[in-house]
C-alpha cells in the first residue's frame, strides 16, 4: 500500500491498514517532517471527538507518531509524489535518493488541501507585500518564529482565520478586524467565542475588501458592507490602515494527482467520488481527509482515513463483497454534499454506514432525513446546523434494502414547528 | 569608451548584449531591485508576426526585422520561445476586409505565410473558439515567449561578457558640460560616461528632460489574468479580436509555460507606478476574452495583474541621438510591438554607437571572446514530458538540492533556486526568484513555497530572514520575530 501525504489522514490510514493485516506500507511525504499541518496548529481544540481530550495540533499529532513509529510502516519524508497513473505506478522525487517509480496494490490519496488565495476571490489593487494565507502566516508565526505583520486585517471568518487573529493578537499585534462576506461566520462557533469574542475583535459580517493599497508594504484596505448578492453597498466603503492582510477564505482539496488519474471530481467537495470505503472510481484507489473534502475537525479526518485504510487492507485479502445494487446517496433540501456518495459493498460486521455532510444555510430545530422514494427511512433530530460545521447522521444498516437504489439526505424542520429556520 | 544605459528592460537589457560583443566599458543602470521589473515583466509576451503596424513606421521596421531573430536568440540564451502562430479572428464581412488589408499589409512588409481562413480551418485550429467567428488571418510566424526571462537572459549574457549592471539605482540627474554628456548622478553616486543611452521605458521622458528633450509618455495601463496550468489547453494559437486605433484588443493566448493568458485592456492613466488592477478593469478582461472563447472559466485564475505601455502620443518608437545635448541615445515610446521589436532595436543603437564612435575618435572594434550562448540552468520544467524523469535523475546525482521540491505548484527544486541566487544578474528578492524559476508562481501563489524561499533566500544572501523582501525597498515579507511586537508594548495584550 501507498500513502501519499503524511498528514493526520495519511498516517491513520497506514496504521489502521497495517492494524488489518497489512504489512508492506510506504507513506511519501513532500515535507521535512509528518503530521501535515498539526505540528503548526499549536492551539488545543483537536481530539474531542476521538480521543475524548481537548489537545493541541502538535499533541494530537503525536498520538498518531507515536504509533506509527513502533510500527512496521515506512516513511518517506522530503519525497514528491511528481505523478501517479491508473494503473497505480507512482513517480516521485526523494531528495536522496532521486527519482523512486513504484506500483501500489492500493493507493490512498491523503494530500490534504491548500488554501484559496486573493485571485480566487479577486481581491483589485496593488500586489505589494504583507498579503498572504493565514495559514502561511500561522506557519511563519508558530514554526519559524516570526510575525507577518503588526496591523492585521482578516479577510474570512473560517477557522484559520480565526484562530490567527487570536494568535496574532497575542503576539503583540493590533488585530482591527475579521471580515465575513456571508451574513455568518464560517467557523466553529467555539472559535469565534474563544478567539474573537473573548479578544474584543470586532466581527464584522457581509463585509468584504473591495480593494488593496500599498505599492511596496500593504498600506490600506478598502472595505465594504455586501448586499444580499454579496455586491459592495455603495456608500458604505470605509478604508481600515494596516500592514497586513490574511486571507481565510477557503480550502481547496489537493487534486492534481487525482486529476493525473482520470478520475473526475465533484463539484461542491473539489475532491473525488467515493463509496463508503472511501474507494475512488478506481478500484483500490482510496482518498481521505482533507483531499476528498474539507473538514473542520481533524478528529473526523482520522476517522474517515481509517475507514479507507482497514477497506484497503480488506481489499487487498479479499474480504470485500459488492452488493447486487449500487445505492447512490444523494443531497436533498439544504444540504450541499454528502460523502460517500454511493454505497458499494455488503454491510458484512457493520451496523450502520455514517454519512458526512454540509449544509447550506444555519437551521435550528430541524431533523436530518434519510429518504427512499419519498418515504422517511430513518431521521435524527438536530438543534442546530451551520455551514461551518459538518453534520453526520449515521444509516443503519438494518434498514437497508436490496432493492434500494438511491437514498436522499435532508435536513427539514421538525413537524409542527413553523419558525425554526432562522 | 565608456557606455551608460539607463533602464534594464528588455530594451536596455537587449542593447547591453550587443554592445557587449565589443570593447567597451557598459554599465546597465536599474532603479528597481530586477531586471525586467517594469513593463517587462507584464505584457502579453507575444512576438508578433508583424503585419499590423506600416512599413512606414519606426516600430513597423523593427518588428518585421526583429521576428526572425527569436528562434537563434532564445536558443543562445535558454529562453523558452515557441512559434505557436496567432489568428486575427473576424465575425463579419467588414471585419474579412479588414483582413485581407492586413494580409496585403503584412506581405508588404515581406512577412510570409500570411494567410485567411476560413471557419472550418478555424474550428479545426480552435476548436473552443465562438461559434459565430468566421474568418481569421493566420500568421504562422508569430510566437509566445517569456518576457521577463528573455531580458534576464539578455542580462546575464551581457554580465557573462563583462558588462556590469548596478540595481536598485536610481538616475537622479545627468552629467552635462558644455552640451556634451559626461555621465550620471545617481542615488548611489556619480558613474561617468562618454555615452549615454536612455532606455527607461516609462521614465525615457524624465530622463530626456535631464538633457533638455521634449518629450511625454502617456502610460497606459493593461490588465491580465493568468490561469492555471490546466486551462492551457483551451487554445492552441494566439487569439487576436479586430484591432481598434490604440489598442490590439483583448487577447486570448496560451503562455510559453503552458498557462492561459487574457488581456489586455487599454487605458490610459497618469501615475507611473499605478500597476493596480481595477474590478472594472477586471472584468473588462473577462467579458473580451469571452467573446472569443466562450469556455473560458471564471475560476481558475492564478494571478491577475497589469502592465503599463511608455506611448508617446505619435504611437511610435523615437530611437535617436538628443537634438540638446551629444552623447546621449533616446529610445522613447517603445511600446509594443517593443518586446518582438527588441533584437532590431539592439542592432540599431549598435549601428549609433559605431556613428557616434567614428565622429569621437572612440575605438569600438568587436572582441574576440565574446561568449554568445548562456548556460543551461536545469529546470525540471523544461523538459519533455516522455523523458523528464530521467533526465532529472541524472541532475539529482550531480546535486542533490535538486532533488528537493521546494515549489509544489510547479514543481521546482532548491537547487534551481540556488542557481538564481548565484546567476550573473542574481536574484535578490522573492519576486526576482520566481521570475528565474517559476517558484511561487503557481497555483497556491507562495502559500506553500514562501517561507522556504525566504529561508533560502536568507540563508545564501547571507541577511537576516527580517530583511527578505518581495520586491526591493519596504516590501519586507516579515515584519518582526517572534514576541518583539510584545517586548515594544506590552500593554497591548496584558489588558484582558
Amino acid at each position: 500500500m501507498i500513502v501519499i501525504g503524511a498528514g493526520p489522514a495519511g498516517i491513520a490510514a497506514a496504521l489502521e491498514a497495517e492494524k488489518n493485516g497489512l504489512n508492506d506500507i510506504v507513506i511519501l511525504e513532500r515535507d521535512k517532517y509528518i503530521g501535515g499541518i498539526l505540528p503548526q496548529c499549536i492551539h488545543n481544540g483537536f481530539g474531542l471527538e476521538y480521543f475524548g481530550e481537548e489537545l493541541t495540533g502538535p499533541e494530537y499529532a503525536y498520538e498518531f507518531i507515536k504509533d506509527l513509529n513502533s510500527s512496521n510502516i515506512e516513511v518517506l519524508t522530503e519525497t514528491m509524489v511528481l505523478d501517479v497513473n491508473d494503473k497505480k505506478e507512482i513517480t516521485a522525487l526523494n531528495k536522496e535518493k532521486g527519482v523512486i517509480k513504484v506500483k501500489g496494490e492500493t493507493i490512498v490519496l491523503a494530500m490534504g488541501c491548500r488554501e484559496r488565495t486573493r485571485e480566487n476571490i479577486k481581491i483589485p489593487g496593488d500586489r505589494p507585500s504583507g498579503i498572504l494565507s493565514a495559514g502561511t502566516a500561522q506557519r511563519y508565526t508558530n514554526i519559524e518564529g516570526y510575525m507577518p505583520g503588526k496591523e492585521v486585517v482578516i479577510l474570512g471568518s473560517g477557522d484559520i482565520g480565526l484562530i490567527m487573529a487570536r494568535r496574532m493578537r497575542l503576539e503583540g499585534a493590533d488585530v482591527k478586524a475579521v471580515l465575513e462576506i456571508m451574513p455568518f461566520s464560517s467557523g466553529l462557533v467555539r472559535n469565534k467565542v474563544q478567539c474573537l469574542d473573548d479578544f474584543d475583535i470586532p466581527l464584522k459580517l457581509q463585509h468584504t475588501i473591495t480593494r488593496v493599497e500599498g505599492k511596496e508594504r500593504l498600506k490600506r484596505v478598502k472595505v465594504a458592507q455586501v448586499d444580499e448578492d454579496f455586491n459592495p453597498i455603495e456608500g458604505t466603503e470605509e478604508w481600515i490602515g494596516c500592514d497586513t492582510l490574511l486571507l481565510s477564505v477557503g480550502l481547496i482539496p489537493e487534486n492534481e494527482l487525482t486529476k493525473a488519474m482520470g478520475l473526475d471530481l465533484h463539484p461542491v467537495t473539489g475532491g473525488t467520488y467515493v463509496n463508503e470505503n472511501r474507494e475512488t472510481n478506481i478500484e483500490g484507489v482510496y482518498a481521505a481527509g482533507n483531499v476528498l473534502h474539507v473538514h473542520d475537525l481533524v478528529d473526523w479526518v482520522s476517522e474517515e482515513a481509517e475507514i479507507a485504510g482497514r477497506a484497503a487492507a480488506d481489499y487487498l485479502n479479499n474480504k470485500l463483497e459488492k452488493r447486487e445494487n449500487k445505492i447512490k446517496i444523494t443531497p436533498g433540501e439544504n444540504v450541499t454534499y454528502t460523502v460517500p456518495q454511493t454505497i458499494e459493498y455488503t454491510f458484512q460486521d457493520k451496523k450502520f454506514i455514517k454519512v458526512f455532510m454540509r449544509v447550506t444555510k444555519p437551521m435550528e430545530d430541524v431533523k436530518v432525513k434519510f429518504i427512499y422514494e419519498n418515504q422517511e427511512v430513518v431521521s435524527y433530530p438536530k438543534k442546530i446546523v451551520m455551514p461551518g460545521e459538518m453534520v453526520t447522521a449515521n444509516l443503519p444498516a438494518a434498514l437497508i434494502k436490496n432493492d434500494m437504489d438511491e437514498i436522499k439526505v435532508s435536513i427539514e424542520k421538525k413537524v409542527g414547528e413553523n419558525d425554526g429556520e432562522k | 569608451m565608456q557606455i551608460i544605459i539607463i533602464g534594464a528592460g528588455v530594451i536596455g537589457s537587449a542593447i547591453a548584449r550587443e554592445l557587449s560583443r565589443y570593447d567597451v566599458d557598459i554599465l546597465l543602470i536599474e532603479k528597481e531591485p530586477d531586471v525586467a521589473d517594469g513593463t517587462s515583466k507584464a505584457n502579453s509576451g507575444i512576438i508578433h508576426a508583424g503585419y499590423n503596424a506600416d512599413a512606414e513606421t519606426l516600430k513597423g521596421r523593427m518588428n518585421v526585422k526583429s521576428n526572425p531573430a527569436y528562434d537563434k536568440l532564445c536558443k543562445d540564451l535558454k529562453v523558452p520561445f515557441k512559434r505557436n502562430g496567432s489568428l486575427v479572428v473576424g465575425f463579419t464581412e467588414e471585419d474579412l476586409k479588414e483582413l485581407k488589408k492586413k494580409k496585403a499589409n503584412g506581405e508588404e512588409n515581406g512577412i510570409e505565410g500570411l494567410e485567411i481562413i476560413g471557419q472550418t480551418e478555424l474550428f479545426e485550429k480552435e476548436p473552443n473558439i465562438n461559434r459565430d467567428a468566421k474568418y481569421a488571418l493566420y500568421a504562422p510566424t508569430a510566437g509566445i515567449i517569456s518576457p521577463y526571462e528573455l531580458t534576464i537572459g539578455y542580462a546575464d549574457n551581457a554580465v557573462r561578457n563583462g558588462a556590469e549592471v548596478l540595481l536598485d539605482t536610481k538616475v537622479t540627474d545627468l552629467i552635462i558640460d558644455n552640451d556634451q554628456i559626461k555621465g550620471v548622478y545617481t542615488d548611489r553616486g556619480e558613474y561617468k560616461a562618454d555615452l549615454v543611452i536612455n532606455a527607461a521605458g516609462l521614465f525615457s521622458d524624465k530622463i530626456a528632460a535631464m538633457a533638455g528633450d521634449q518629450f511625454e509618455i502617456h502610460p497606459r495601463k493593461g490588465e491580465y489574468h493568468l490561469f492555471d496550468k490546466v486551462h492551457g489547453d483551451i487554445i492552441n494559437h494566439t487569439l487576436f479580436p479586430m484591432p481598434t486605433e490604440t489598442s490590439k484588443g483583448i487577447l486570448v493566448l496560451p503562455t510559453v509555460h503552458g498557462n492561459l493568458l487574457i488581456g489586455p485592456n487599454a487605458n490610459r492613466i497618469d501615475d507611473k507606478d499605478d500597476v493596480s488592477t481595477t474590478s472594472e478593469g477586471l472584468e473588462e478582461v473577462f467579458e473580451g476574452a469571452h467573446h472569443l472563447i466562450p469556455s473560458i472559466p471564471e475560476k481558475g485564475v492564478i494571478t491577475s495583474f497589469s502592465g503599463l505601455r511608455a506611448s508617446l502620443a505619435s504611437e511610435d518608437f523615437h530611437i535617436d541621438f538628443s537634438r540638446q545635448t551629444k552623447g546621449l541615445i533616446n529610445l522613447i515610446g517603445i511600446q509594443s510591438p517593443g518586446l518582438s521589436s527588441a533584437p532590431g532595436i539592439a542592432n540599431k543603437v549598435i549601428e549609433m554607437v559605431q556613428q557616434f564612435s567614428q565622429t569621437n575618435n572612440h575605438a569600438f572594434h568587436q572582441t574576440d571572446d565574446f561568449q554568445e550562448t548562456n548556460p543551461e540552468y536545469p529546470h525540471y520544467h523544461h523538459y519533455e514530458e516522455n523523458d523528464k524523469v530521467e533526465k532529472w535523475q541524472e541532475v539529482v546525482e550531480q546535486d542533490k538540492n535538486y532533488g528537493e521540491i521546494i515549489c509544489r505548484c510547479e514543481h521546482v527544486s532548491r537547487g534551481e533556486i540556488i542557481d538564481a541566487i548565484n546567476r550573473p544578474v542574481p536574484a535578490r528578492t522573492v519576486d526576482a526568484i520566481k521570475r528565474r524559476t517559476r517558484a511561487s508562481s503557481g497555483r497556491c501563489q507562495a502559500g506553500f513555497c514562501g517561507p522556504r524561499i525566504l529561508e533560502i533566500l536568507s540563508k545564501h544572501l547571507k541577511i537576516d530572514p527580517l530583511e527578505v523582501t518581495k520586491r526591493g525597498k519596504d516590501s519586507r515579507i516579515l515584519k518582526a520575530r517572534s514576541k518583539e511586537i510584545i517586548l515594544e508594548d506590552d500593554n497591548k495584550v496584558g489588558d484582558h
